[in-house]
């Protein structure tokens, strides 16, 4: 008789097993991952659509099986409301760079706060561009040496970082925003859990959501990938606190 | 040895802005054009200037629009999408008569489209792409040397007539390295205030205003004819071309910025096999010398114009020549570079072996 | 005359460097030179490589569909440029680390130990500089002493010290060739 084997781990159905072009060492490929697991294990695969960033993952829609769209740079919240607007039954994601959302994208992503309107935002915070190879972005830390800031950020000169998920709880329009960390499998777990719940807040139609994640970038930051994830517990973490700063009731 | 060195366009560019008095600096990164920003970023601060990343392109060009009202020497680089998002800007900035500098290292296109060389930003340089009845001087360098040399030019014009004046090159220039030598050096200190700039009265009898608003129709029509009669003096006087083996060409390639770098060696090869083919290569694209083409009404048995993209520069060579003489065309798109071989194949296919 | 060639690698590899030194080298020669990376997200993986030409007439295009020759460090490498190069063309590689062999017979093939080599001159990161020595072993572009003087232009400082062990392993790739 044959041993039952337990299942433990396996490509979601919703991966369209592929290799992806990020470097080693990358939080990317771990956000794709949760997203993954997330569609499969909610049923969602079937109404999924994705809106995909300009940024590192502007590919994002090559690596999933659920229909996706490509924004221009920043406005993926903009073009996510209007494929809700249009079928308000089908799950809609935008996925976005610091610099997408938080820089040239920052109206559209107030403003779909604001607006409330159940769409989900998963929110990739590296700390740079990493596309267009390792520019300050408006998360860069002060001191941080980037190409734009080669003798590193300060806060006369270039300003200081944004703290997006706190600045858009603020608002009235969302129902669960979160940030979470993918340096470690703990970490993932918990991420996993915020990005259900904001998941839920649109499936259920309570409101918006989104979860940033602090993520890695070791090519541009030259670090090497356990370098990188130190340095997102020690140097990124003090300043882009982690945990849930909306939850809307309901929410769960 | 010269005084050469070794440098990438989008680098030598920005020094090149710097060499002729640009301080300011305002931009927000896009490839294939990152290494300007960056080297601004570090070079602007050495000389007294100032470098600020903006939020977006859209807040680069309002930048540049402020920074142009003080009356310095400003510029913002960018590439084909970025400069679609400059397109409001641009237009209020012609439209309040104020000067600066636009380069655009334009990729392949619609839409996101990709970082290869592309040319398909023609219209969008030389016709419009924001609102109103606009034009700007447009320069398409097609070596660093030549951009290098341009960006001083591009700056005098500028100043002089108060107006936009873009910059086109595309990958190819900004990413690739070749020897430059920076010739000439604009001391800053020897550039005024303009009595139009906004910066503040100190004891000016009256108010400057910058504004491109007119809300009485007479009155905005008047100034549009300003403009107008502005640009009629640009296109008299500013278009440049270059002729190359045009002396006894029976035919000529229309091309300009990389492509024409490209036909200058299809125009070597043609020659080698007794083809008399010469190479017309806009370096203005706006004003477009078009007096310069027509000059060889009569002499040539046809033209074949090259592109990276459809039919653009195309639409400009056809306005000017009509049907004085047959007009070819050969264009590839999408970031796609043809060498100078497949270029002669296309003539050959549209003019028989030119003989 | 126009001389090509493609330099690839991994990034870190010092590929983008010799690429650099030889453009300059030729720009000291007066000659016409353009040096064009990779660029954009063909990067992520890390690899690189950059296409180099020296000419002596003005150059139309810096890009190579058809290069005369490839200086190639790694299997990503090899793979990519062994298939579009001109018939009749040279491929330089370093046969440490690429174990496989060209399937193509119109090569002039130099299968070079570079990385075993580098390691006898004291570490691996000479390699690219013996690969640079096979090519300019078989083809000359620029002149060995023009190479040299760009050399001084890119090593300076603390480098300054790292010039005379470069010129070894540049002249151990020369010598390569010559014994083949
Ligand atoms: C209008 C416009 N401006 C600029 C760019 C160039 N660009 C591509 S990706 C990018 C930044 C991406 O950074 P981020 O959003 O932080 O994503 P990451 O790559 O770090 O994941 C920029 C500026 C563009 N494609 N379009
Ligand atoms: S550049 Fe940075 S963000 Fe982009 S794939 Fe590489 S590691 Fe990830
Ligand atoms: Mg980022």
């Amino acid at each position: 008789m044959a041993e039952q084997m337990n299942v433990i781990y396996e490509r979601p159905r919703s991966w369209a097993n592929k290799v992806t072009h990020y470097c080693p060492g990358c939080t990317h490929g771990i956000a794709h991952r949760l997203i993954a697991e997330l569609v499969d294990e909610m049923g969602l695969l079937d109404k999924t659509i994705g809106v995909w960033p300009v940024g590192c993952s502007v590919l994002g829609y090559e690596y999933f099986s659920f229909d996706s769209v490509e924004a221009a740079h920043g406005r993926a919240p903009a073009m996510a409301t209007g494929i809700k607007v249009t079928n308000p039954d089908n799950f809609v994601f935008a996925y976005q760079g610091d610099g997408d959302i938080a820089s040239i994208g920052m109206a559209e992503i107030v403003h779909a706060a604001a607006r409330g309107w159940p769409i989900t935002v998963i929110f990739i915070n590296n700390g740079n561009y990493g596309m267009t190879g390792g520019q300050m972005a408006p998360t860069t830390l002060l001191g941080q040496k980037t190409t734009t800031s080669p003798l590193g950020r300060t806060s006369q000169t270039n300003g200081f970082p944004i703290r997006v998920a706190e600045m858009l709880a603020q608002l009235d329009g969302p129902a669960y925003i979160a940030r979470v960390s993918l340096d470690s499998p703990a970490n993932i777990r918990k991420a996993k859990s915020a990005m259900r719940k904001a998941f839920n807040a649109q499936v259920r139609g309570i409101g918006f959501s989104l979860v940033e994640c602090l993520s890695t970038c070791p090519t541009n930051w030259r670090l090497t990938p356990v370098e990188s994830m130190e340095r997102v517990r020690k140097e990124v973490m003090p300043y882009f606190p982690l945990g849930e700063f909306k939850v809307a009731p309901g929410v769960l | 040895m010269s005084d050469k060195v070794l440098m990438k366009g989008a680098e030598a560019l920005a020094e090149g802005a710097i060499q002729a008095g640009c301080r300011y600096y305002f931009g927000y990164p896009i490839t294939p054009q990152n290494e300007t920003p960056e080297y601004m970023s570090r070079r602007l601060p050495e000389v007294g200037g100032r470098f600020v990343q903006a939020e977006s392109e859209v807040a680069s060009i309002n930048m540049v629009y402020g920074a142009a009202c003080a009356g310095v020497r400003v510029m913002t680089s960018s590439s084909s999408p970025g400069i679609s998002l400059m397109q409001e800007g641009i237009s209020y900035i012609s439209g309040s008569n104020v000067p600066c500098v636009i380069m655009n290292a334009m990729r392949g296109g619609p839409g996101l489209g990709n970082i290869a060389p592309a040319q398909a930003d023609y219209f969008q340089a030389v016709k419009g792409g924001g609102n109103g009845d606009y034009r700007r001087i447009v320069l398409a360098p097609s070596s660093i040397q030549e951009g290098v040399d341009l960006l001083v030019d591009a700056f005098e014009l500028a100043d002089k007539y108060r107006m936009v004046v873009m910059i086109i090159v595309d990958g190819l220039i900004a990413q690739m390295m070749e020897p430059v030598e920076f010739k000439t050096r604009i001391d800053v200190s020897t550039l005024k205030t303009p009595e139009w700039a906004t910066v503040g009265r100190h004891g000016r009898d009256h108010a400057n205003v910058i504004t491109s608003l007119t809300l009485d129709a007479a009155g905005l029509e008047q100034w549009n004819l300003k403009l107008q009669a502005k640009y009629a003096q640009v296109e008299r006087t500013e278009s440049r071309i270059e002729e190359y083996q045009m002396d006894d060409a029976d035919y000529a390639i229309i091309a300009y910025g990389t492509m024409a770098r490209i036909a200058k060696t299809t125009v070597r090869i043609a020659r080698a096999k007794g083809v008399k083919l010469g190479l017309l290569r806009p370096i203005t694209v706006w004003p477009f010398p078009a007096k310069q083409i027509q000059a060889y009404v009569g002499k040539l048995k046809g033209t074949l114009t090259v592109e990276l993209a459809y039919r653009q520069l195309f639409e400009d060579v056809r306005l000017a020549l009509c049907d004085k003489m047959p007009l070819g065309w050969y264009g590839r798109g999408g970031g796609v570079v043809p060498g100078p071989q497949e270029i002669l194949g296309a003539f050959e296919e549209q003019f028989g072996k030119g003989r | 005359m126009e001389y090509n060639v493609v330099i690839a690698g991994f990034g870190g590899q010092g590929v983008m460097l010799i690429g650099e030194l030889l453009a300059h080298a030729g720009m000291d020669e007066g000659k016409e030179v353009t040096w064009l990376p990779s660029y954009g997200p063909e990067q992520r993986g890390g690899t690189a490589n950059c296409a180099v030409v020296v000419a002596d007439e003005p150059i139309a295009s810096p890009i190579l569909t058809e290069p005369q020759a490839a200086i190639v460090f790694n299997r990503q490498s090899f793979d990519k440029f062994e298939p579009v190069l001109a018939k009749g063309g040279l491929l330089v590689l370093d046969s440490t680390l690429i174990d496989r062999k060209s399937s193509r017979v119109d090569l002039d093939l130099v299968y070079i130990p570079a990385t075993d080599i580098a390691m006898e001159l004291g570490n691996s990161k000479f390699t690219n500089m013996v690969l640079l020595g096979a090519y300019l072993g078989k083809v000359n572009p620029i002149s060995m002493a023009s190479l040299h003087g760009a050399l001084s232009v890119f090593l300076t400082g603390k480098k300054a010290a790292l010039i005379e062990v470069n010129k070894r392993a540049l002249q151990a790739g020369v010598d390569f060739v010559n014994k083949e």
